[in-house]
C-alpha cells in the first residue's frame, strides 16, 4: 500500500485528538520503517562522532570518564538535529502537509503524533544506544544509569523544541543554518541538566535534582510547545 | 471627546510622528548619558573592594538591563502583531531587534573586561554569562528568520512566534544569579532597597534611561526606514519623495 496516498480523512466525519495523534504517529513510523535508512543515518552519525572524540582528544581513561557524559549529549543534540527535516518538511515540500490541515482532527493531535513519531525514530534508539557509547569512555553503571535515564528525559523536550523551529522555518532561505541558529540554542538548557545528570552521578553526588528539573522542563514543553508548533505550522500555510 | 486610539498604528501617520519624535530622545539620551557618565566617573566615590576598576558597572549594568527589556518589548510588539494582526507592530519588533542585539553584545564585552582584572579571566561558563549569551543567539535567529522569507509578512509572524517561544529565557538570566552559585556577582540593585553607595545608584540609572531613550531613537528611525521599504509603492510614500 502506497503510504503517501492513504486516506488523510476518517470515516467519521468528527475529528479528535486521540485519532489524529493515533492516524499521524502511525503514518510517521510507517514511513521510518519503510526507510529504515533515514533513522540508521542517524543512529551511525552518533556512533560516529562519539567514537572520534577519544581518536582527537587523547585515549586517557581518566580524560574520558570526565568528557564522556558531555560529548555523547553532544552528539545526541546534533543527531536530534539533523533528524528535524523529515518531521515537517519533507510533507511541506510536496503537499501532504496542506492536506493534513484539511483533516477534520485538531492541528494539536496530528502534530503532536508527529513529533512523538520523530523521538520514536531518533530520540529513543539513541537513549538505548547511550550505554554502550558510554561504556568506550569508560564510565560506571550508576553513571550509565544517570545518562539513559537523563537521555529518555532530555531527547523528548529536544524532539518538541525542533518541531517548533523547522515548523518555523518551513520554506525560509538558508534552511539548515537557519534552522541550526534557531534551535540550538534552545536546545543548550536540556544539554546543561542533562550532562549534568550523569557528571553529577560520577562525581558521587546524585542525579536525582539534575532529572527532576528535566523532567519539569519535559512536562512544561509537552504542554506549551505544540499549540506553538501548531502556530508555526498555521503561519507556513498561510 | 473620542479617542482615536489607532491614528498612529497606521504607517504613514506614524512615519511622520517617528520623524517628529527620532531626534528629541537622541538629545535625552546624550544629555542624560553626559550626566551619568559624570556621575559615574567623578563624583562616585572608589569601591572598597575593587578600585577604580568596578566604573565599567556604569556601562555594563545598563547595557544588560537593556539587552533584556528589549527582548521583552520585541516579544510583546510581536504578540500584539500575532493577535491583532497589526503591520506597524511587526515593524517596530523588527526594528527594536538589532538595537537589543548591540546592548547584549556591549554587555558581554564589559563583562569580559570587568572579569579580567577582577575575576582573572576574560570569560567563565557561568549560568548568568552563558544565558545571556543564549539570548544573543535568539536575537541573532530572531533578525535571520524575519529576513528569510520571500513575503516580508510571513517573517514577521514565524519572527514573533520565535520570539515569544524565547521569553523563557528572560527569568532564566535574571535569577540566574539567585538559583546557581556562581562567580558572577548577584545585583546589588533591588526593589526593596540597594547596597550601593547614591552617587552609585544615580549614575547607573542615568546612564540607563539615557540608554532607554537612545533605544527608543534608534528603533524610531529604523521603523522609519522598514516602513519606506514596505510600503514604497504607495502614493503617500511615493510623494514624500517629490
Amino acid at each position: 500500500m502506497n503510504v503517501a496516498a492513504a486516506p488523510l480523512a476518517p470515516a467519521q466525519p468528527e475529528g479528535s485528538f486521540g485519532a489524529g495523534f493515533a492516524w499521524a504517529f502511525a503514518r510517521d513510523m510507517k514511513l521510518a520503517v519503510r526507510h529504515p535508512g533515514e533513522t540508521l543515518l542517524v543512529v551511525a552519525f552518533f556512533v560516529l562522532v562519539a567514537s572520534l572524540f577519544p581518536l582527537g582528544i587523547g585515549a586517557e581513561p581518566q580524560l574520558l570518564q570526565r568528557v564522556g557524559p558531555g560529548v555523547i549529549w553532544v552528539c545526541a543534540l546534533l543527531a536530534a538535529f539533523l533528524s528535524l527535516p523529515g518531521m515537517f518538511a519533507s510533507d511541506y515540500a510536496d503537499g501532504s502537509l496542506e492536506q493534513m490541515t484539511l483533516s477534520p482532527h485538531p492541528m494539536v493531535g496530528w502534530t503532536a503524533g508527529k513529533i512523538a513519531a520523530h523521538w520514536f525514530a531518533s530520540g529513543l534508539p539513541l537513549t538505548v544506544l547511550s550505554p554502550l557509547l558510554g561504556l568506550q569512555y569508560g564510565l560506571d553503571g550508576a553513571t550509565l544509569a544517570a545518562l539513559a535515564a537523563a537521555l529518555l528525559l532530555g531527547t523528548p523536550v529536544l524532539s518538541l523544541l525542533g518541531a517548533a523551529c523547522t515548523a518555523l522555518t518551513l520554506g525560509a532561505r538558508g534552511g539548515g543554518m537557519l534552522l541550526a541558529l534557531l534551535a540550538l540554542p534552545l536546545f543548550v538548557p536540556v544539554l546543561v541538566f542533562g550532562a549534568g545528570a550523569a557528571e553529577a552521578q560520577a562525581s558521587g553526588l546524585t542525579a536525582a535534582p539534575h532529572l527532576s528539573i528535566l523532567g519539569a522542563g519535559l512536562i512544561l514543553a509537552v504542554m506549551g510547545l505544540p499549540p506553538a508548533v501548531c502556530a508555526a505550522v498555521r503561519i507556513a500555510m498561510d | 471627546m473620542k479617542i482615536a486610539w489607532f491614528y498612529f498604528a497606521s504607517p504613514s501617520t506614524f512615519y511622520r510622528l517617528a520623524g517628529w519624535l527620532a531626534p528629541w530622545f537622541f538629545v535625552l539620551a546624550a544629555i542624560l548619558g553626559a550626566a551619568g557618565l559624570y556621575v559615574g566617573l567623578f563624583v562616585a566615590p572608589t569601591d572598597a573592594q575593587q578600585g577604580e576598576v568596578y566604573r565599567i558597572i556604569f556601562v555594563h549594568v545598563p547595557a544588560s538591563w537593556m539587552s533584556m527589556f528589549i527582548y521583552f518589548v520585541m516579544a510583546c510588539y510581536g504578540a500584539v502583531s500575532l493577535t491583532f494582526n497589526t503591520r506597524l507592530a511587526a515593524m517596530m519588533a523588527r526594528a527594536l531587534a538589532p538595537t537589543g542585539a548591540m546592548f547584549t553584545f556591549v554587555a558581554l564585552w564589559t563583562g569580559s573586561f570587568w572579569g579580567r582584572p577582577t575575576w582573572g579571566t576574560y570569560w567563565v561558563w557561568d549560568a548568568r554569562i552563558t544565558s545571556e549569551l543564549v539570548l544573543l543567539f535568539l536575537y541573532f535567529g530572531f533578525i535571520a528568520l524575519a529576513n528569510a522569507f520571500e513575503d516580508p509578512r510571513r517573517g514577521d509572524r514565524a519572527a514573533a512566534l520565535l520570539a515569544l517561544i524565547g521569553l523563557v529565557n528572560l527569568p532564566i538570566i535574571y535569577f540566574s544569579v539567585v538559583w546557581w552559585n556562581t562567580l558572577h556577582q548577584g545585583s546589588s540593585v533591588k526593589f526593596t532597597g540597594t547596597t550601593m553607595q547614591v552617587e552609585m545608584l544615580w549614575g547607573m540609572l542615568l546612564v540607563a534611561l539615557s540608554f532607554w531613550m537612545y533605544s527608543i531613537g534608534a528603533s524610531l528611525t529604523r521603523v522609519r526606514a522598514i516602513i519606506l521599504e514596505r510600503e514604497g509603492r504607495t502614493h503617500w510614500a511615493r510623494s514624500l519623495a517629490t
